[in-house]
């Protein structure tokens, strides 16, 4: 096993451990108002309270809300888990950067970032390592979201580029400087984009990071 | 004579029905989903215990909870979180938490943490009540 190969392994863990216990705590708040919300009903009639149609429909609603809202949450958590069932696999850009969005939300909630994900109009398909680009996604949104600045929004774009690659770019960097872009990439995201052979590309002048992808991981055009 | 809650997590529909079980339990409580205002609130109300959310966008709990024992250590914080973890529980209790309880809760055991942190909060006043009254005799030369 080479040095390299325990950095993305070491990464990959982190990665694989900090977004699962983000959305299981998500579970947990939904489960949290979904107790409260049937206790809610129970004190009603235990306390033989009359029901009003109304508040039992609001209070309904309110616990549909919150399956609903799980739902989303275990889906995700789900295809993210299984997103190391193939080492290599043909991924859809668009859907992958909504995907992105939904499973780093609580993060950037936290930060109080929006991040806005502008999906392409036509597929754009690469043959890549899912988990790792992933896992380079997020370091690269991590560091976009240090670098929104007062703007608070991080953009998300994707287009075509040479030799059937893809350019995936992290807009609206308001607070991107010249002593933020000397610390990124990191090693970790080195050791990605070698794996990956993507490249990063910060760009002061247009407040983004660009992130470069090649067609197929295997080198084929 | 009831309990003054104070109840801060940032999820709305969850402070929104506790607040009501435990207002239909006989506590006072005010409610809001942001930390900052909760700081803002303990400055001008007297709480018998803040019962806090430990991630929130606004502020960290874990950094609400430092502030406010920073300010009056004699506040009862019980922490109400999903991401109960061991590390988490040393540090909030390094801060002075006065418990911690793991979300989904059961509201009968909250009620019970909130009521012996009430009695707790009594004994500190009682005895710094004692205190002063025993450094104004002294001083007097009773």
């Amino acid at each position: 096993m080479t040095c390299k190969t325990d950095i993305i392994g070491e990464i990959g863990l982190q990665f694989f451990g900090k977004m699962s216990s983000s959305n299981f705590h998500e579970i947990k708040n939904v489960l949290a108002i979904i107790n409260e919300t049937a206790g809610l009903l129970e004190d009603f009639s235990e306390k033989g309270i009359p029901a009003d149609p109304e508040r039992l429909r609001s209070l309904a609603l309110k616990i549909m809300k919150q399956v609903q809202r799980a739902d989303g949450i275990v889906k995700t958590i789900n295809r993210f888990s299984h997103s190391v069932d193939r080492p290599t696999d043909k991924v859809n850009i668009a859907d992958f950067l909504t995907f992105m969005v939904g499973l780093s939300e609580r993060f950037a909630m936290m930060r109080g970032v929006a991040l806005k994900p502008q999906p392409p109009d036509t597929p754009l398909l690469i043959t890549t390592a899912p988990f790792l680009l992933e896992n380079l996604v997020w370091l690269c949104l991590d560091f976009a979201m240090d670098a929104a600045g007062s703007g608070k929004t991080v953009g998300m774009s994707a287009e075509k580029a040479e030799n059937n690659g893809v350019r995936i770019r992290f807009t609206n960097l308001d607070g991107l400087t010249g002593s933020m872009i000397n610390t990124f990439p990191t090693e970790r995201e080195k050791a990605l984009t070698d794996a990956l052979r993507a490249e990063i590309i910060n760009d002061i002048g247009a407040k983004e990071i660009i992130l470069r992808l090649p067609c197929d991981i295997s080198g084929q055009p | 004579m009831s309990e003054k809650v104070l109840l801060v997590d940032d999820e709305h529909d969850f402070v929104e029905t506790l607040a009501e079980r435990m207002r239909a339990r006989g506590m006072e409580v005010s409610a809001t989903t942001s930390p900052i205002e909760a700081l803002k609130k303990t400055e001008t109300e007297n709480y018998d215990a803040i019962i806090l959310d430990l991630m929130m966008p606004e502020m960290d709990g874990l950094e609400a909870l430092r502030i406010l024992k920073e300010k009056n250590p004699d506040l009862q914080v019980i922490l109400l979180t999903g991401q109960a973890t061991v590390e988490k529980g040393v540090e909030a209790m390094k801060l002075g938490a006065t418990d911690l309880m793991e979300k989904p809760a059961d509201l009968k055991a909250l009620t019970e943490k909130i009521r012996k942190a009430r009695a707790r909060k009594m004994i500190i006043v009682e005895k710094k009540t004692e205190e002063r009254i025993k450094t104004i005799i002294g001083g007097k030369g009773w």
